[in-house]
């Protein structure tokens, strides 16, 4: 292998282990900090050594000891550590001497607590929310700080700050290292899924075109998405969640038009969505329903565009299914937006008027003032109970509201063509 | 990125049938590729001789030929469809397949955007 092969290679290793790696000192030295740094430290001992001598048959082993072996010379120089000295080195020298399989037999079990308590650790409530996204790909997706700082289109140096500051916030907070049990991990898994559901929508956002690191978040999220269903199977919101994201992304090849513009659900090719995904996504949510108790708003959702999905045509689409859907959403996750969503569900479900209603129901809200769906929505439905000019009047009233010159276009055309059939 | 990994077993259509210790071992792999995320799909494939094959000449006409066949040397005994961030990266996880007397191999599936833009734009009004 060339010297650049080698490093690649050595990079994919790097991809697929580090997390584990982080993971696993974390639980040893309980500071993800310093454990990020004595995985660091491995990498560094990997790329000088693995060139010249080749890479390891067993990397991660590699990398593992190497990184322990880090951390017990830390030990003794820090007496903080002394006592556990001993112990560590009892555990470097058991692992070390243990064969491949024995090695993977005896960490298997740990690697997925380890693992699940990195992605509770880096998403903990202590932190805000950006610090919380910024953490977990670093340390789970193993992406590099000039490379998060690229996808979320912001400085380097601001990226690198939010690092520093979040793992010492986690450090002066003595957050614990450890899966939170029972009604903890319950209380805690929605800020570990809007992490996940934040980093999918920031790739979703990406323009085709754009650096391909953007559009690459959404792989890291499905990814980190299965791995906490996989690691979390028992909380039906962990399938939830990847569910909605698997079918999400199984539209993501058909919602752009060949010039770019964005294409609305009911429009789409639906031969161009991805079966696989839709697939894993309706398996994900079969998983999610059959746990205990009613779903909770991601499972909601998944439930909502697996009908879009089940549809071949968008004339098929259970409106009636997706209606109840949304009266539900509306219980559990209120909002003005679901409440517009459901009024067009309501619309498909039950004739214009029925929509139209509960349209007046939320037309004084106040975040909605500014929205310009809400007239969009509102013209539709009167365009359809043959009110023209009064839909013209809402169409033009939306265009004035979107910020986006192509909506803008678009809306104003709704607007020509229902004035023109009052006519 | 998705690669489509191949194995090619190396074996007689009499041997076909895996040891309850090798697929035991398998599970063990897919599992792991579950538990990293990167698994899309997987199948194993029943012998090439309980199959057919179409084959069409230069005119495009079809013939079809039944199971068991003379040749065969490689044949595909299943595949894995996963998501990685790099060919290097399915070429590690390949590499870690517990396989004995086989090939794996590891081949990138085409995206849209890998299309030249009449290519794209056929595709679209399919």
């Amino acid at each position: 292998m060339s010297g650049a092969a080698t490093n690649r290679a050595i990079e994919a290793v790097w991809r697929i282990e580090s997390a584990r790696l982080v993971a696993g000192l974390a639980r040893m030295v309980r500071d993800v900090g310093l454990a990020e740094d004595l995985a660091q430290d491995a990498l560094v001992a990997a790329l000088e050594r693995w060139p010249r001598s080749g890479v390891p048959d067993n990397p991660g082993a590699w990398l593992m000891a190497t990184a322990k072996n880090r951390a017990i010379d830390l030990a003794r120089r820090q007496t903080t550590f002394e006592r556990k000295q001993e112990e560590l080195a009892r555990d470097v020298g058991m692992r070390m001497a243990m064969d491949r399989s024995e090695f993977d037999a005896a960490v298997d079990d740990e690697v997925g607590d380890d693992l699940l308590g990195l992605i509770f650790t880096c998403c903990h409530p202590v932190l805000p929310r950006e610090a919380r996204v910024a953490l977990t790909l670093r340390l789970l997706g193993g992406l590099s700080t000039p490379e998060i700082a690229r996808a979320f289109l912001v400085k380097e140096s601001t990226i690198a700050q939010r690092l520093v500051r979040a793992k010492r916030t986690l450090r002066d907070a003595n957050v614990p290292f450890e899966v939170p049990g029972g009604e903890e991990l319950a209380a805690r898994l929605p800020s570990v899924l809007e992490v996940i559901y934040l980093v999918f929508n920031e790739g979703y956002a990406a323009s085709a075109g754009e650096d391909w690191i953007r559009p690459a978040l959404c792989e890291e999220a499905l990814r980190l998405g299965r791995i906490l269903a996989a690691l979390a199977p028992d909380e039906p919101e962990a399938h939830g969640l990847i569910a909605l994201l698997e079918i999400q992304a199984s539209r993501g090849r058909a919602r752009l038009g060949p010039g770019g513009e964005p294409v609305l659900l009911l429009e789409q090719n639906r031969g161009r969505w991805d079966l696989l995904l839709i697939g894993r996504g309706l398996r994900a949510l079969e998983r999610a329903e059959a746990l205990r108790g009613p779903l909770g708003p991601y499972g909601l959702q998944a439930a909502i565009a697996a009908c879009h999905a089940r549809a071949r045509e968008a004339e098929e689409t259970d409106w009636v299914r997706i209606a109840a859907l949304y009266d539900a959403l509306a219980q559990i996750a209120p909002s003005p937006i679901v409440e517009l969503n459901r009024a067009v569900a309501v619309g498909f479900a039950f004739g214009p008027e029925s929509g139209l209603e509960l349209l007046d129901t939320i037309a004084a809200e106040p975040t909605l003032r500014e929205y310009h769906l809400l007239p969009s929505v509102r013209g539709d439905l009167l365009a359809k109970l043959g009110r023209g000019e009064e839909a013209a009047a809402e169409f033009e009233r939306a265009a004035a509201l979107t910020e986006n010159e192509r909506e803008r276009e678009l809306l104003l055309g709704r607007a020509a063509t229902a004035s023109a059939e009052r006519a | 990125m998705r690669f489509m990994m191949f194995m090619y077993p190396e074996i007689s259509e009499e041997e076909w049938n895996p040891s309850a210790e090798d697929v035991a071992e398998m599970s063990r792999y897919n599992e792991e590729l579950r538990k990293a995320g990167m698994l899309l799909s997987l199948d194993g494939l029943h012998p090439p001789g309980e199959g057919a094959r179409v084959s069409f000449d230069s005119e495009g006409t079809s013939t079809v030929t039944d199971g068991p066949f003379a040749e065969a040397k490689e044949v595909v005994g299943g595949y894995w469809l996963i998501q990685a961030r790099s060919k290097e990266e399915a070429v590690e996880w390949a590499s870690r397949c517990p396989g004995k007397g086989c090939t794996v191999e590891v081949r990138r599936v085409f995206e849209l955007e890998d299309f030249s833009q009449d290519v794209q734009e056929a595709v679209a009004g399919a």
